[in-house]
């Protein structure tokens, strides 16, 4: 199939940055969308001109490196897949495609789609973590009874990638859902439940903290995350936050 | 506990509340509303109770109207916030794929709800306060008008179809807003309102029914005015 793709193309942080307009020619509806990128890539190279920068690693939906807003939504048109996975059969010969960067004032743009993410790396070093003694006495996990219900819904909510879809999607660029699964994730278990309030507290702080809008429960961060985090996951942080707040 | 109505939740959390109170305020304000069609007398009666019981009048009146300008400050306070929060806006940007148009759309069927309350407030609240507050006349009667006056009024204001036609507009703004308003403030409140059918369909039957009866109340004594 032939494309017309709008890229969002800015040199550096400090840049303006503008759309700029490519053609690419034969590309199979089996390619990934990175692929698709990558003949892109390859095409500018041979042409001389500088390649689009875009985040990738794995390419396989685990890693949560790949972003892209594409034709207005984060990770594209299909559901439940990241970048990496969404593949070009989604889309008709003689399209035109827009890719922009996730955009978020906590996301600031490095350079044309690659955003600086690492806002959600200091939401976690706030509190994302339990602390255990990793000396050779720990306890084994499974030593500790836990229901399966409690068990499925902190599994759910740890799938999260932190790829930032849902700050991308949200209208208000909020960051809840992500804070709501790592939050969740450990209220859930009862190793995580000995430093719950400090988490959630010290979690939504520093989510304030970095720009985040406020979750006005639109449900658009849960339609498009790649791994399906529910916004249960909100709702859980918000009870966690007031109960920790009420001690 | 003051820092947690600082943090983005808390604010949240006071906005559900606020709208909690509002949306209750709403049920009786229907509740006394709808008694006009059936009974001009028990609507005088019950007005009567209402504009000039002590506690309703010196606890509950100002406690609405704090809820209401909180409700309205908050709101523009968030909607600030959450600009702030995207500088830069996406080229395309495909809302409908993910999320309804209410939900999207609160500040401005919001903004709409409170130019209608201006409205309001000049068709009935001023003279109300005018009346009590300022004349001192807390008879509830009018020269030339038979019993109490409060079903009077009502119908006088419902005579200019101009009116009429601006208080249902504003009645499917309100619906709009409680569309997704309803079951959000449940959310906020940490309760999984997005994903119980149960409330979900109630928050549906009240930000229908309600306003749909306030628009038959306006409808309603436009087309049997009496006097």
């Amino acid at each position: 199939m032939n494309l017309t793709l709008k890229i969002w193309r800015q040199k550096s942080a400090s840049d303006k940055g503008k759309m700029v307009d490519y053609k690419v020619t034969d590309i199979s509806e089996h390619m990934s969308f990175l692929e698709m990128m990558d003949v892109l890539n390859e095409q500018l190279i041979a042409e001389g001109h500088e390649p689009v920068a875009f985040d990738h690693d794995c390419r396989e939906g685990i890693c949560g490196m790949c972003s892209m807003y594409i034709n207005g939504e984060a990770h594209g048109p299909d559901r439940g897949v990241t970048t990496c996975q969404l593949h070009m059969r989604m889309f008709k010969d003689g399209d035109t495609i827009t890719i922009e960067p996730f955009r978020a004032t906590a996301f600031p743009v490095i350079k044309d789609l690659v955003v600086d993410r690492t806002a959600f790396d200091r939401i976690q070093h706030a509190g994302g973590y339990v602390s255990v003694n990793t000396s050779g006495n720990t306890q084994d996990a499974n030593a500790i009874p836990i229901s399966k219900h409690a068990a499925d819904e902190a599994m759910d909510a740890a799938t999260c990638i932190g790829c930032g879809a849902c700050v991308a999607t949200c209208k208000n660029s909020s960051a809840m859902l992500f804070v709501g699964a790592k939050v969740s994730q450990y209220a859930l278990l009862p190793q995580g439940q000995v430093e719950a309030a400090d988490r959630v507290q010290n979690m939504v702080a520093q989510m304030d903290l970095e720009g985040f809008g406020n979750c006005t429960n639109t449900g658009a961060c849960e339609i498009e995350c790649p791994k399906g985090i529910s916004l249960e996951n909100i709702a859980r942080m918000n009870r966690e936050l007031m109960k920790a707040s009420i001690k | 506990m003051s820092g947690f109505f600082k943090s983005s939740i808390g604010r949240k959390v006071a906005m559900a509340l606020s709208a909690f109170f509002l949306m209750f305020f709403l049920l009786q304000h229907f509740a006394i509303n709808i008694l006009s069609v059936f009974s001009a007398d028990t609507f005088n009666e019950v007005s009567h109770f209402m504009g000039t019981n002590p506690l309703i009048q010196y606890v509950l009146q100002p406690v609405l109207i704090f809820g209401v300008v909180f409700h309205f400050v908050m709101g523009f306070v968030l909607e600030i916030k959450n600009k702030k929060a995207r500088q830069v806006a996406y080229v395309k940007n495909n809302g409908t794929a993910n999320s309804s148009w209410m939900s999207r759309n609160m500040i401005w069927s919001g903004l709409a709800i409170l130019a209608f309350i201006v409205l309001h407030f000049i068709d009935f609240w001023f003279p109300e306060i005018n009346t009590k507050f300022i004349q001192g006349d807390w008879s509830g009667m009018h020269e030339g008008v038979e019993g109490y006056r409060y079903f009077h009024e009502l119908q006088e204001k419902f005579v200019s179809p101009i009116r009429v036609g601006a208080y249902v507009l504003a009645f499917i703004f309100l619906a709009l807003h409680l569309l997704h308003g309803f079951t959000s403030a449940f959310q906020s409140m940490g309760y999984t309102a997005m994903h119980k059918k149960t409330l979900q369909n109630i928050g549906k039957a009240y930000a229908i029914i309600i306003p749909l009866g306030f628009i038959f109340i306006a409808i309603y004594h436009h087309f049997n005015h009496i006097h």
